[in-house]
């Protein structure tokens, strides 16, 4: 038995370089209950995270009881994070929504369907009569969804509405990683294999958590580490997280410096004769730019600017310069802070320079924050036309248009897809009148809180919430429709490895709940979309028959799911796409040859300036000669939007913990794992805390020029002059009328990136003071993790107890 | 010789464009990306007059008089709303084409003074004044359906 809350990684199997990794096979069960209890096994994937680990539910009288890892996987071998072997439990809670609820007399009330999409539908006809109807409609979405739900949606917005005002919270965790790789390599698609840890001899963690974020290849980089040959490890983080703590070499570096310091690197590289000439030669644009640059970053300018020892950063460059198989990974302290697709775009011009690219071991991993971000960038309902191809080409769109059979002009093609930023802004300033949003919560999870609930209550804006649960968003909404979730729908997704998984439905959803799926396709109907000729735009019926459409959509392109069928994805191992007639088995590594997707043709976008967003033409891309070689992208480092000053004099950045997701919709309603991370907490450098008289567990006063939030203090390994707030917290289960701000993004800052335009939420200028004295009672924070306390510390262990026991072992 | 004219002309338009970008930054700071990029390129405006400065007091010491109508007026304040942002940016990217269409006027000159300086800074600049073309153009795109089609 192991406890996978007091130990989420659970025992090492060590192996050696080129080795495949051990199985291990994680389990859970619920009530004591052992797998003779277990009626049945029902094929799927994680969802609380990105990796896209391969379980199955097991099911007992119709109910889900608990879950297993899957031995025959590629990406996880039988492991389980701890998220999911607790997680499904919220499926069960008795809070969930069970029939439509719709605002009468400003109060929701419990209505049947007819009466809720009724109302839908109605006011979508009504704004949809006259010129420049599409621009009242704004739809966002989640990271969370199936593939099936996310085309579909696409297809009513972009052909059936034609409204560009579409995009996903996947704007707030990916954007960058899609951009930072169109930018570079010509079209999103992660051009790694997880088994590139397998092989890595050196591995890069660029602002990236893993151990927390995704435990699964955590425990893979773990094992390599402590098996035969180890790589070495280099870890980017302001806080002193786990990975930092493993890691060799840990440069942490003041937020919103990290386009100085990986300019300062490259040089480093360059310099020092460790770049491959032949492959920068036939492979690369851009290398003289470049080398021009980032020769104005010697180490001693790095240090200034990043506040990092001078020799910190020859180090790392001697690590990364020397390594012959390197491995990196990227995530959101580089996705959410400044220059996000510049500092991106610098991790991929590391590995192109030193041709560490497409082959075993040497790999990116521009990661995911969520479990089916991916498919909502490759099919069209975030800011991306589906099949990743490129707005600004007309041939693009007229392809779409063919296989949707509408006029061109039906699909907004006349700019970039509105991003979820300037949808708000919109519904702010009124121009759009409906807005639909479907299993995300961005009455938490967006930045500068008190605008957007300001947005969401106007009178004026006509709110749809599709959800499992009253959220803190539904609550603002004028009609709240109760989904199905994981475990009670069918549909595929892929993981940041490009490896498609199938869900199947083991249990029925809870009272009248539906799939998002069969919401989306009741809309299409009752909107009556019709094609060029009349017939019905939509006529699919369930999740299979979406599949097969979408494969014609992505017939072709990077994401070719054409050698793909339900059938295929049951009972193995997930594919890899492209999947096609040619590569029936799916496609491990992209960019082998060094031909990347930059043909104009074929590239998803003509390419931007990385400072201003200003988009380049046809025409200069052309002109740039890519023929199939990737572009080197390189930017001065500019100071952040907001920097501290006297009155704001600490920069915050917020993130996750290992135990919630996401704004703890189900997380926080699985006992083990909210008893794990109960509540807010904020992360202080002891220095710091000294200078404000303030111990551990004391409550404090975090504030910047935009809110103030409460939280207990937590004394650990953070970087001098920067707090850390988990941005999990939020309102749905305190008392409605008594309230605590504790959101972290009550403080946040409304800023983007200019060309991901992701927000930025790793660098608010705040002030923190002492509000009340813990009287020695340690602050909610995990011990485990980033929050870990000093050694020797006064703080119990987080420990999940006997309802946290779990199995584990080969199998 | 005419060119301190054109110098002072350029210099004059690289304040009065950093000037703009300043208030239309100040104006429409309810829109975090106009904010923040037109204060960054103010800055970008602020180091090209810079960089013009000691040329025009270089050939202004044997310059003659002033034409008459050298200069012209492109910017007479800001304004609100969606339509106002959009005019707004459409003052500035006036004002960037005079800039821009300057820097190519200036650099020929230059080339026929054989001031090997000057046309340093000219390469130096004038691509950043060309990518705030693009920048306000790409922005203008994809705002104009939304305030002229479906605002009301």
């Amino acid at each position: 038995m192991v406890d996978r809350i007091a130990d989420p990684w659970g025992e090492r199997t060590p192996y050696g370089p080129g080795q495949q990794w051990p199985v291990r096979v994680d389990r859970y069960l619920a009530d004591g209950r052992a797998d003779a209890d277990v009626d049945r096994w029902v094929q799927s994937a994680s969802v609380l995270h990105s990796n896209g680990d391969a379980l199955d539910i097991g099911v007992a009288d119709g109910r889900i009881v608990g879950v297993r890892g899957r031995a025959v996987d590629r990406i996880n071998r039988g492991r389980v994070d701890p998220k999911d072997l607790y997680g499904w439990q919220a499926n069960h809670s008795p809070d969930r929504l069970t029939r439509p609820l719709v605002r009468d007399g400003g109060r929701l009330v419990e209505t049947d369907w007819d009466t809720a999409m009724g109302r839908i539908v109605a006011r979508s006809k009504e704004l949809l009569d006259g010129p420049g109807g599409w621009g009242h409609f704004g739809f966002y979405t989640s990271g969370q969804l199936f593939l099936e739900e996310y085309y579909t949606l696409g297809v009513i917005g972009k052909a059936g509405l034609g409204t560009p005002h579409m995009d996903g919270n996947t704007r707030l965790c990916t954007a960058t990683a899609a951009a930072s790789m169109k930018a570079s390599f010509g079209t999103d698609g992660q051009p790694g294999s997880y088994t590139d840890v397998d092989h890595c001899d050196a591995i890069a963690l660029w602002g990236h958590n893993v151990a927390e974020t995704q435990t699964v290849l955590w425990m893979r980089m773990l094992d390599r580490r402590r098996g035969p040959n180890p790589p070495a490890m280099l870890a980017v983080d302001p806080r002193a997280t786990p990975v930092a703590r493993e890691a060799d070499l840990h440069l942490a570096v003041r937020n919103g410096t990290n386009v100085a310091l990986m300019n300062g690197l490259l040089r480093e590289i360059i310099r020092r004769g460790w770049y491959d000439h032949d492959y920068v030669d036939a492979h690369t644009v851009g290398f003289e730019e470049l080398r021009r640059i980032v020769d104005g970053y010697p180490p001693s300018r790095v240090a200034d600017i990043c506040d990092v020892p001078a020799a910190d950063v020859e180090r790392a460059a001697e690590l990364l310069g020397t390594s012959q198989r390197l491995l990196s990974t990227v995530l959101q302290g580089f996705y959410q802070s400044n220059q996000a697709t510049a500092a991106a775009c610098a991790v991929n011009n590391l590995h192109l320079v030193r041709g560490m690219i497409g082959r075993p071991g040497a790999g990116i991993y521009q990661m995911n924050g969520q479990p089916t971000a991916q498919n909502n960038r490759e099919t069209g309902a975030d800011g991306d036309l589906p099949g990743l191809r490129n707005w600004d080409n007309e041939r693009h769109v007229e392809e779409l248009a063919r296989l949707w059979n509408v006029d061109v002009d039906t699909i907004p093609h006349w700019a970039p897809p509105t991003h979820a930023m300037q949808i708000f802004r919109y519904a702010e300033q009124g121009s759009i009148k409906l807005l639909w949003i479907s299993a995300t919560n961005p009455a938490v999870s967006l930045p500068e809180l008190h605008r957007i609930r300001q947005i969401l209550t106007r009178p004026e804006l006509f709110v749809v919430v599709q959800d499992l649960f009253l959220t803190e968003t539904a609550e603002l909404a004028d009609v709240v429709l109760p989904a199905a979730t994981w475990g009670e729908k069918t549909g595929t997704f892929t993981s940041v490895d490009r490896t498609v998984h199938i869900s199947d439905k083991a249990v029925d959803p809870p009272g009248e709940a539906r799939p998002d799926l069969d919401i989306f396709l009741d809309f299409a109907h009752r909107m009556d979309f019709r094609d060029r000729d009349g017939q019905p735009l939509i006529d699919w019926s369930g999740p299979e028959e979406v599949f097969e459409a979408w494969k014609e959509c992505s017939r072709g392109r990077p994401c070719d799911y054409t050698g793909i069928t339900y059938e295929k994805l049951r009972g193995g191992s997930g594919i890899q796409w492209p999947c096609t007639d040619e590569h029936p088995d799916g496609t491990e590594r992209l960019y082998t040859d060094g031909q990347f997707h930059t043909d104009p043709d074929y590239c998803e976008t003509y390419g931007h300036d990385l400072v201003t967003g200003a988009e380049f033409t046809e025409a200069e891309y052309r002109a740039k000669e890519p023929s199939g070689r990737a572009f080197l992208h390189t930017v001065d480092y500019q100071p952040s939007p907001e920097v501290p000053d006297d009155e704001h004099p600490l920069l915050l950045t917020t993130g996750r913990t290992v135990y919630q997701f996401h704004t703890r919709t189900k997380t926080g309603r699985a006992p083990q794992l909210n008893q794990a991370a109960p509540d807010v907490w904020v992360e202080l450098n002891p220095t710091d805390a000294a200078q404000l008289g303030i111990v551990e567990g004391d409550l404090v006063g975090v504030s910047s020029a935009r809110g103030a939030i409460q939280a207990r203090a937590r004394l650990c390994g953070i970087r001098p002059g920067v707090v850390f707030l988990p941005f999990h917290y939020g309102y749905f289960d305190q008392d409605p009328a008594d309230r605590t701000p504790r959101a972290a993004n009550e403080l946040t800052i409304t800023g983007w990136d200019p060309v991901s335009k992701q927000p930025l939420f790793k660098v608010a200028a705040v002030a923190v003071a002492k509000l009340a004295d813990g009287r020695g009672v340690p602050s909610p924070a995990p011990t485990v993790g980033g929050s870990a306390p000093p050694p020797g510390a006064n703080v119990p262990p987080t420990v999940g107890g006997p309802t946290a026991e779990a199995t584990s072992g080969k199998e | 010789m005419h060119l301190a004219h054109y110098l002072g002309l350029l210099h004059r338009a690289q304040v009065n464009l950093a000037d703009a970008f300043r208030q239309v930054a100040d104006a429409h700071a309810e829109e975090p990306d106009i904010e923040h990029l037109c204060q960054q390129q103010a800055k970008r405006c602020d180091a090209h007059a810079e960089q013009l400065h000691p040329f025009v007091v270089r050939y202004s010491e044997d310059a003659p008089d002033e034409p008459d109508r050298l200069y012209s007026q492109l910017f007479t304040g800001t304004r609100t709303g969606g339509i106002g942002l959009l005019r707004d940016l459409q003052d500035l990217y006036l004002m960037a084409a005079e800039c821009d269409i300057t820097w190519t006027v200036v650099g020929q000159a230059a080339y026929g003074v054989r001031d090997q300086d000057l046309l340093a800074v000219v390469r130096r600049c004038e691509g950043e004044t060309a990518i705030q073309l693009k920048w306000l153009r790409t922005r203008m795109k994809a705002a104009a359906p939304q305030a002229l089609v479906v605002a009301e």
